[in-house]
């Protein structure tokens, strides 16, 4: 018994994760089809924004050091900040291209910010502790919980709760749904397209940012890879929930956190280190079968 | 009645002159450069044969593939498990099958096996992905990539893990690289003029309007995909036989970039865009790499700090898709008609070519 809820605790915690970053992937293809790839580089970049620039081994803590209630906000607005400049500068200019072009403009985009980052701070982990009494455990049921696996869980929530209200009780959450839906006809009924994708990639920035302060807490490293693994398993999360589809997205992110979870615990030993192989297989096997994804929105069908 | 001019005699030129262009270059190279330069020469026709084969399938399918460095991978390592020597590998690599561990092939065998072996792989995998819809489809490719890279890297007694295997007999030279990339523009303008590729790109084109017309997309695609793994495995053998080691770290996220870069600044959708592109790219990526060394300016001795390449690099596609989305060559190829740029064309048709993308 101890050990199911250890593995639904471990589950839903990995999972939080993953839908908290397709979500900020599933925002932005919502309102301007566009795959971010330099996701993942937001993420790390927001880790690496509470260490001082220097390639030393050891890693000079800044922003770190400040407390919780000062760092949290000042996080996200980083991560907000950085997002939003990267649709004024790069982003804004490619909105009437084709899918394939805003993917290589992002892609490039990840890479200059990835290359930044490997100048100013080295490829080598540092490792940053951001309150540790969150790892200590904490008796549920009897088993050993690790109080940041509920944090972690908590927030997501949370987060999940505060959004759903946004996108369906205020106005910018309708336009917003409304964009997603058909950009054009939006613009027409009068969404202003700059204030929602601009709104879109302000919040998609934040969860960029929460990620990263979660797997920062969790890992007690900042590596500039760490945003990339979260950022790969979060974009095929949205392709199972189905592209376009924000709830799919989220529940595609919990379904891949179960499965890895699940695997890593049935899994013979040796075959645990090709645990995401066997994740992505059965995502194949999930796409055999479901093709337009589970969630598919019904926006995605292409009409002629 | 006027004869329909024949396919083959109005493209032909485009193989020709890059290929010749290319034999140029070999040729100058060996003759006035010097080790390393031939080296950097060796580098850019493998690259050449990775983005003539990325153009096989994202320049005439349309959709964008991040998990083609994959086939390289699996090109690399096929070529390291077969031209290793039995003695060396009993060592590094003791989970290989016996037969496996006792053979040793020399390069021109060794390397249209890894071809074969990369294009069979992506025959399998292809038929899941290339059912998916256009971006969904991008993705699930770099889903591959992810995928091959935990697997080469994790599977150490195959492949050596996270290290290099070192001891792939060091053949390579200007000559074999300029052959290579030869076969691989070949091999991409006969599929390009073939039945399947003008299908395939009448369906990038208008793929409600091809399907109507009895185009199978997901059959076009998946021969598409087959024969672009075959030729970048292949370059992935060479590059193997080149660097005579391996490891899953050359295979990732960097080379994906900087090879889309590369077909992305020449032009995605032409084959002589594939080419320029490569060149382009190659001299900046060289400019760079010595500004870092630093240069002499007098007394003064300037360098740039390390990683500027990269960044430019980033930088200077971000531009040049803002500005010219199109890539250098506009799309276009060399043709009789005379050189892409001052190519006068008639007005509709140029219109058709603005809309085009």
């Amino acid at each position: 018994m101890t050990a199911v809820l250890q593995i639904i605790f471990d589950a839903l915690s990995l999972g939080s994760l993953y839908a908290l970053g397709a979500l900020g992937i599933a925002l932005i293809f919502g309102v301007m089809r566009l795959v971010n790839f330099a996701h993942g580089d937001f993420i790390a970049f927001c880790v690496f924004a509470m260490l001082w620039p220097s390639i030393d081994a050891t890693a000079v803590v800044f922003a770190g050091m400040l407390p919780f209630y000062l760092l949290i906000p000042l996080l996200l607005m980083i991560g907000a900040a950085l997002s939003i400049l990267s649709e004024i500068v790069v982003f804004r200019r490619f909105r009437n291209t084709n899918p394939a072009t805003m993917m290589i403009a992002s892609f490039a985009l990840g890479f200059v910010i990835r290359h930044l980052m490997l100048m100013l701070y080295s490829s080598r982990p540092k490792s940053i502790t951001l309150w540790p009494s969150l790892g200590l455990p904490v008796d549920f049921l009897g088993a050993h919980i690790p109080m940041l696996q509920v944090v972690t869980i908590v927030i997501t929530l949370a987060a999940l709760a505060v959004l759903v209200l946004f996108l369906k009780r205020t106005r910018y959450g309708l336009e917003m749904r409304a964009a997603a839906e058909n950009f054009t006809m939006a613009r027409m009924l009068g969404v202003r397209a700059n204030g929602v994708i601009l709104l879109a990639f302000a919040i998609s920035g934040m969860l960029a940012a929460a990620i990263g302060l979660i797997l920062a807490t969790i890992s007690g490293t900042a590596d500039i890879n760490m945003g990339a693994n979260v950022m790969l398993i979060a974009f095929i999360a949205t392709v199972i929930g189905g592209l376009g589809s924000v709830p799919g997205a989220v529940a595609g992110g919990f379904i891949i956190g179960a499965a890895s979870v699940v695997f890593q615990a049935t899994l013979p030993h040796d075959a645990r280190v090709f645990r995401d192989a066997f994740v992505y297989g059965a995502v194949i096997v999930v796409l055999l079968v479901r093709p337009q994804g589970l969630f598919a929105p019904k926006s995605a069908k292409q009409r002629v | 009645m006027s004869k329909r001019p024949s396919v083959i005699r109005q493209t032909m030129l485009t193989p020709i002159v890059l290929i010749v262009v290319l034999l140029v270059m070999a040729a100058l190279s060996y003759q006035f450069g010097t080790r390393a330069f031939n080296r950097t020469a060796v580098e850019m026709f493998i690259n050449i044969m990775v983005v003539v084969g990325l153009y096989v399938f994202v320049g005439n399918s349309g959709l964008l593939s991040f998990g083609h460095i994959s086939f390289m991978c699996l090109g690399a390592y096929m070529t390291a498990w077969l031209a290793i020597p039995p003695v060396m590998k009993s060592i590094t690599l003791k989970g290989l099958p016996a037969w496996l561990l006792h053979t040793q092939l020399p390069m021109w065998v060794a390397t249209p096996i890894s071809g074969v072996f990369a294009a069979l792989f992506a025959l399998i995998v292809g038929r899941v992905i290339m059912r998916l819809s256009g971006i969904a489809a991008s993705i699930a490719t770099f889903g591959l990539l992810g995928v091959v890279n935990n697997v080469y890297s994790n599977w150490d007694s195959v492949t050596g893990g996270q290290g290099s295997i070192v001891g792939i007999p060091p053949t390579m030279n200007v000559w074999i690289g300029w052959l290579g990339a030869a076969v691989a523009i070949v091999i991409a303008y006969l599929y390009a003029i073939s039945r399947s590729g003008l299908a395939l790109r009448a369906t990038r084109d208008e793929s409600v309007a091809a399907s109507a017309s009895g185009i199978d997309i997901v059959r076009e695609r998946l021969i598409a995909f087959v024969v672009s793994a075959f030729i970048i495995g292949i370059a992935g053998a060479l590059y193997a036989h080149f660097l005579s080691i391996v490891n899953p770290g050359a295979f990732y996220l960097r080379t994906t970039f900087i090879t889309l870069s590369m077909l992305v600044v020449g032009g995605m959708y032409s084959l002589s865009g594939a080419v320029t592109g490569v060149v382009t790219i190659s001299v900046l990526i060289e400019l760079f790499r010595n500004l870092e060394k630093g240069i002499s300016l007098g007394a003064l001795k300037v360098a740039l700090p390390n990683g500027v390449q990269e960044i430019a690099i980033g930088i200077i596609t971000i531009v040049i898709l803002m500005y010219l989305p199109t890539g250098l060559t506009r799309n276009q190829e060399f043709s009789w008609r005379g050189w892409p740029m001052l190519r006068r064309l008639s007005r509709p048709v140029r219109t058709a070519m603005k809309e085009l993308n």
